[in-house]
């Protein structure tokens, strides 16, 4: 970074006017909106916000975005790490094709996901055999389940894989050569090397996760106290009981995990930078 | 010892090793010598089971190992860039194979401890790759690689990145180091000197072939062919014929040549183009009827003798008579 600081000269007119634009926009768009959910919530102190997040159906809300999380987190770890060695390592033919595919969350629109989940796990879909032998899937937790993992499978590969394709196979072969098998190679080598990627994949994975709305509203009963998650705590507060200041409340603690892990990133980041 | 026999291994349609049949002794230092894309990382990655040969065997000290992974060959790898696991200090990197194995916890550092202090780490325990310099990094590599009590160290370009200084250093230890510990080691180079300078048997590959193999006066002195010739050590182009520049013979008149010799094979004239005197060797580069290049070497005492300078014409001849043309098979070079 010394290049930059050796190069600082008095900012010119035009990038000032710039630099404003972009302070305006980022205020206007991300600040005024976030200062006003915290501004509504916490305008009559704390008390009614400890309230209104302890009530039986905010705190199975809480309880479920976290489950969710719980669920899709380790999941898409494991699976993540798996794709990524493929698409790194592999020899095989659909390797452009598996690429795509795992954009694919990227690109479509969680509506269209939930929308996809009911064709395929609903009453009348293909594994909707299920549903007869009791197993609820749309409309219960592995629907929910099933749409937050699809909205968040690309994060871990995406973040893993340029780690793994940087790091090359070297210390693997050397590990080999030391007597380490695959297993050990693994454990000792290939994954304190992605360690960060993967964290950082899990961190993006649980902010998506806990923010995920389109396609989990489209699988959910929307029950309060049995499946709803925060996402749908919010809108249903607001939308369905016109209770605002629910919605405000249900928000914030929302933002709260949301700045948690975000927080977390930034730590690590720094911790990252030190060693 | 090590025996490849037949060792056949192709990359698509592309032949990466011909029917390469090598065997090297135990104990021995042998070097495999030969131009970028010959096939020598190849061969030195069968050997060590990091790449699978299409067709042929390994045999590392008597058992085939053909078809066993890397981690149960009981070898030692250097690579040329190093491969350290940058997660893990100097300590970590070189107790790796022993951890896997298990040993007892003050066993291991012992060893680690007297490995260090053998390569010139002592004191680095400590460390991460990143703070080592690249030839600290290299023997650190190795100090790892013989950790493990290899049967075979296998080498590839080692010193490769290295600059020059510190490469003859460092490869000037490594011989030291196995007159030390013996252990029977295979050495990819495409440095000449270096294969000389270290090695007790170099084997010269082309195109995925050994063109030679032996010790290294018996390349320099009788090389099979051309190829070999040309890359171990400088030669001159006499007519059709390459020689050694050492092995030119200078005069000023034909008269110094025996009737036998010059019935034999005719010293041809030459234009002195310049002389450059290098201690006791004096090279003359010289410029032949046919307008082509060659140097000579002669000793400081022929030099005296002739008094060359530039422009002079003399006739030059190569010491010892040729073998028959048909003794070198074409090859191009
Ligand atoms: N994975 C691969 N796929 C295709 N071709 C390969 C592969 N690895 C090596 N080759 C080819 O095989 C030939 C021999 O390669 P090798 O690495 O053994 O050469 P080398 O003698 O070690 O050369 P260098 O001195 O440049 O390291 C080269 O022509 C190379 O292009
Ligand atoms: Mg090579």
């Amino acid at each position: 970074m010394t290049s930059t600081t050796q190069k600082r000269q008095k900012p010119s007119a035009g990038t000032l006017i710039l630099r404003t634009i972009a302070l305006v926009y980022l205020f206007v768009l991300l600040a005024v909106p976030i200062g006003l959910i915290l501004y509504r919530t916490f305008a009559n102190g704390i008390g009614p916000f400890i309230d209104s997040i302890t009530t039986p159906a905010a705190i199975s809300a809480f309880n479920l975005s976290l489950l969710l999380v719980a669920i899709a987190v380790p999941l898409n770890v494991v699976f993540g790490v798996i794709t990524s060695l493929a698409l790194v390592r592999g020899r095989f033919p659909g390797r452009k094709l598996l690429q795509a595919v795992v954009d694919l969350p990227f690109a479509v629109s969680p509506i269209v996901v939930g929308v996809a989940l009911i064709l395929l796990w609903g009453r009348d879909g293909w594994f909707g055999g299920l549903e007869t032998l009791g197993i609820k899937v749309i409309y219960g937790i592995p629907g929910m389940a099933l749409a937050t993992i699809f909205v968040t499978l690309p994060f871990v590969v995406r973040e893993v894989e340029p780690v793994l394709r940087e790091i090359g196979n070297d210390q693997e072969q050397a590990a080999a050569t030391l007597g380490a098998n695959p297993w050990q190679t693994f454990w000792r080598i290939t994954l304190p090397s992605i360690r960060w990627g993967l964290t950082y994949g899990i961190v993006l994975t649980v902010a998506r996760a806990l923010g995920e709305f389109g396609a989990v509203i489209m699988v959910s009963s929307g029950f309060p106290g049995v499946s709803q998650t925060l996402t749908l705590l919010v809108h249903a507060r607001y939308i369905d009981d016109h209770n605002t200041y629910g919605a405000y409340a249900a928000a914030t603690l929302l933002m709260g995990l949301a700045m948690l892990t975000l927080l977390l990133m930034t730590l690590l980041d720094r911790k990252r930078s030190h060693s | 010892m090590i025996d490849v026999t037949d060792a056949r291994k192709y990359y698509g349609d592309f032949t990466a090793l011909d029917d390469v049949s090598l065997s090297i002794p135990a104990g021995s230092l042998t070097a495999l010598l030969g131009p970028s894309g010959s096939g020598k990382s190849t061969l030195l990655r069968s050997i060590a089971g990091l790449e699978t040969l299409d067709a042929g065997r390994v045999v590392i000290s008597g058992d085939d190992v053909t078809d066993v992974p890397p981690q149960k060959r009981g070898i030692g790898f250097v690579f040329q860039h190093y491969a350290a696991f940058k997660h893990m200090t100097v300590r970590d990197n070189v107790a790796f194979g022993l951890t896997i194995r298990k040993r007892p916890k003050n066993e291991i550092n012992r060893k680690v401890d007297e490995l260090l202090e053998i390569v010139g780490l002592g004191g680095l325990q400590k460390r991460y790759p990143a703070q080592l310099s690249g030839g600290q990094r290299q023997r650190m590599a190795l100090a790892r690689a013989l950790a493990v009590d290899p049967q075979v160290l296998l080498l590839d370009e080692p010193f490769g990145a290295l600059d020059a200084k510190v490469r003859a250093d460092l490869r000037q230890w490594l011989r030291r180091l196995h007159d030390e510990v013996h252990v029977t080691t295979v050495l990819v180079t495409h440095d000449q000197e270096e294969a000389l300078d270290v090695a007790d048997q170099i084997a010269v590959l082309n195109k995925g072939r050994i063109e030679q193999i032996g010790a290294p006066e018996d390349l320099y002195e009788r090389p099979v062919n051309d190829f070999v010739m040309s890359f171990l050590g400088s030669v001159a182009k006499i007519g059709p014929h390459l020689v050694r520049p050492h092995d030119l013979r200078l005069e000023r008149a034909l008269e110094r040549w025996s009737p036998e010799e010059r019935a034999e094979m005719e010293p041809s004239k030459a234009t002195v183009g310049r002389v450059v005197r290098l201690g006791f060797e004096v090279r003359v580069d010289l410029l032949d009827e046919a307008g082509e290049r060659l140097s000579a070497e002669i000793t400081r005492r022929d030099d005296e003798r002739l008094a060359l300078k530039a422009g002079d014409v003399v006739y030059v001849r190569p010491v010892r008579a040729l073998p028959p043309e048909e003794a070198f098979p074409a090859l191009a070079m």
